[in-house]
């Protein structure tokens, strides 16, 4: 899991151009959104297609979204849970 | 009476616009109101070259790494025009910004074909293709500054300093703007050539010059005069 | 300032190829958006209000007949066509010179000749061809024009930007006359954005209605010939009024969440035309039928104190046409204000959205005056405009 975790912190800081946080800056329990790493609706729509492209999960209800990216770690369990 | 204290060149031009603060962005060349600030003999990357300004000029703002090229260029011209010159004492209703390019925003809708290109690998991604219109930089550059009037983008082949005169100067004469940034914004790979001015009414734009820069006559000359002197 | 008014007009879209047949399915409440099942477009079917493509290359070669005998048909995009076609249509119904130095040739368009980036096009046409100044002086030679176009190309608002950009300069006296064009073409590259941004409806859109699900893509053409001196063909009565633009300065993608920046935009339109609250006839809105754009429109509506006044959005009928759809809507629009009559606002069963506006769930012969439209897009740009009878 932890492995996992600090992959998603990079492909997330890549894919959300987060020039100048690093891994470390990300506590994989803190909420993505609202305050921490300023993410928006563009890159919640960003976050799904991460999912897709890299680990070929698709989600098709977007309200989905709210849960799954709510952390690292949430994110990290919906792809142990649904990876094909 | 106030008149007494204004500089000779309001006494000049007693009514009309004025650029009270400009610059100029290319070839690894940054000019600030007529003032090298910036200059690199080695040819950089577009890249490079737009985030060593901004770190150079010492920006706080996470969302320029997220922007596309054009506004990245756009939101740096900005920038170091109203670092000099201060829009603060403005209504956000009463600015405006009018820019123009060449390439429209073809340079990011390149990058957005290739995620499209190949069917066994489609992923357009949202936050490329948000940047696939020129007017977005402008949408940037109103969320930093909070500018809320009049706005528009124009395309033309190559810089039209009497267009864009003529396209500002009836905002004002109209009275729809009290100060208005105006330029040009053109990135293609990593050619790029930007131009910013800040254009403001004769009497308001006495308050807070920190430069030293004497402003010059708002009129489709001095528009071209920034764009080809280097 | 001199009055603007409009002469002549034509609309291309799903329903044809002049505004008559446009208004023509208007009355009869024809919808213009159908699942397309097309790969060259889309790699799934998608829902689309696209030209019929025999009909445009039959009535381009018949132009070329006529105009220029030598040009091979198939020398010319897509848009291009839309572009010539259009201002053909309203060139030979109108006494406005291209090629005199007082006549002005406004172009909208938010993608232009995008479709050239596909492989199919490579070898076909040359690079230039994606410049929006090179699609510019290809409609400026085919007419003569005296002058290189206004292009402008803002997004969503384009079309508006443009018609209030060649008003100014009519009002101003630097020109006489005007041509105002706006196009775009349903495209791979557009539809497969609006896809990754989850907004395109599985079914044809419905704006303002509580089951909106997002937007449905269009394409054509619009034009209008605007001039300060009237003629006498009893088309002059109605005016372009007022005109302005704003910006939310709040998100790239996202509408404000207060509507304030384009009420700003609606009441100083309104205010330039002189045309007070309980005037206003008419509001052709924006109406994406995405869940945002709806919702900021009718607080914009709330905020300018025009709730009692009949509101609908043509996007229902045929699409979102983006770059166009300022223009092909503002002829709608003024078709009902000349016709007297309001379009019910296809898609809308069941009010949707925060403030209570006035919806037009059926459509309403009475007399109708003055018509504000509003438009708004990405960048957070918001315009409105106000066309009025003399």
């Amino acid at each position: 899991m932890d492995e996992l975790i600090l992959k998603l912190k990079k492909e997330v800081i890549e894919q959300l151009n987060l020039e100048e946080t690093t891994p470390d800056d990300i506590n994989p329990d803190s909420p993505l959104f609202g305050e921490g790493l300023g993410l928006d609706s563009i890159d919640a729509l960003e976050l799904i297609v991460l999912l897709e492209k890299n680990y070929g999960i698709k989600i098709e209800d977007p309200k989905d979204g709210k849960k799954i990216f709510f952390s690292i770690r949430t994110m990290a369990e919906y792809i142990t849970e649904h990876k094909k | 009476m106030a008149d007494a204290m204004q500089p000779s060149y309001t006494r000049k031009i007693k009514m009309g616009q004025i650029i009270t603060s400009y610059s100029h962005l290319h070839d690894n060349k940054v000019i600030v109101n007529g003032r090298i600030i910036f200059y690199q003999e080695n040819i950089l990357k577009f890249a490079d070259f737009v985030k060593t300004v901004f770190k150079q000029e010492q920006f706080i703002y996470p969302r320029f790494y997220k922007m596309d090229a054009i506004s990245k260029l756009g939101f740096l011209a900005t920038e170091l025009v109203l670092k000099e010159k201060t829009i603060e004492g403005y209504l956000p209703e009463a600015m405006g910004i009018v820019l123009s390019n060449s390439s429209a925003s073809l340079d990011t809708d390149i990058a957005h074909n290739e995620t499209i290109k190949d069917r066994s690998s489609y992923f357009p991604s949202p936050s490329v293709f948000v940047y696939t219109l020129p007017n977005i930089a402008i949408g940037e550059v109103c969320i930093k500054n909070k500018i809320k009037g009049e706005n528009a983008f124009l395309i033309s082949e190559a810089f039209d300093g009497k267009l864009l005169f003529d396209y500002v100067n009836e905002l004002f004469k109209s009275k729809r703007v009290e100060a208005c940034l105006c330029g040009w914004v053109e990135v293609m790979a990593n050619n790029c050539n930007a131009m910013v001015a800040l254009v403001e009414n004769t009497g308001a734009a006495l308050d807070g010059r920190s430069s030293g820069f004497e402003p010059m006559l708002f009129n489709e000359e001095n528009l071209n005069l920034i764009m080809t002197r280097n | 300032m001199k009055p603007v008014y409009i002469l002549n007009d034509n609309i291309i879209n799903a329903f044809g190829f002049t505004t008559a047949e446009t208004i023509l399915a208007l009355d009869k409440g024809s919808i213009g958006i159908s699942t397309v099942n097309d790969p060259v477009l889309y790699p799934q079917p998608v829902q689309l209000s696209l030209v019929d493509t025999e009909r445009l290359n039959r009535k381009f070669s018949e132009i070329l007949e006529i105009h220029q005998k030598n040009t091979p048909a198939d020398s010319f995009t897509r848009l291009e066509k839309f572009f010539i076609v259009s201002l053909y249509d309203v060139l030979k119904n109108s006494s406005v010179d291209p090629e005199n130095p007082r006549t002005l040739l406004v172009i909208s368009t938010t993608k232009g000749n995008i479709d050239l980036l596909e492989n199919r096009f490579r070898t076909v046409f040359s690079h230039k061809r994606l410049y929006l100044w090179e699609l510019g002086r290809i409609v400026r030679k085919f007419f003569g024009f005296a002058n290189a176009p206004i292009i402008i190309s803002n997004a969503c608002i384009s079309g508006v930007v443009a018609v209030m950009t060649a008003t100014r300069f009519l009002q101003s006296g630097a020109y006489d006359h005007a041509v105002v064009t706006g196009g775009d073409i349903a495209s791979e590259f557009v539809i497969s954005g609006f896809q990754s941004f989850q907004a395109i409806s599985p079914n044809p859109c419905k704006p303002f209605d509580l089951n909106r699900t997002g937007l449905s893509l269009g394409e054509g053409c619009g034009t209008m010939v605007l001039s300060t001196i009237p003629t006498v063909t009893g088309w002059n009565s109605i005016r372009v009024a007022g005109a302005a633009t704003s910006n939310d300065a709040n998100h790239i993608s996202g509408p404000s969440r207060t509507g304030a920046e384009l009420s700003g935009a609606m009441n100083q339109a309104m205010s330039q035309a002189g045309v007070a609250r309980e005037e206003l006839s008419y509001i052709s809105a924006h109406g994406t039928a995405t869940p945002f754009n709806d919702e900021m429109e009718s607080k914009a509506i709330e905020l300018s104190g025009l709730l009692h006044v009949p509101v609908n959005s043509f996007k229902g009928y045929w699409g979102h046409t983006l770059g166009a759809a300022g223009l092909i809507e503002s002829v709608a629009a003024v078709a009902s204000i000349r016709n007297n009559v309001l379009y019910r606002s296809a898609g809308f069963e069941s009010p949707g959205v925060p403030a209570a506006i006035n919806v037009i769930s059926s459509n309403q012969y009475s007399e109708v005056n003055s018509c504000l439209k509003t438009a708004s897009g990405f960048g957070g740009c918001n315009a409105a405009i106000l066309y009025q009878k003399d």
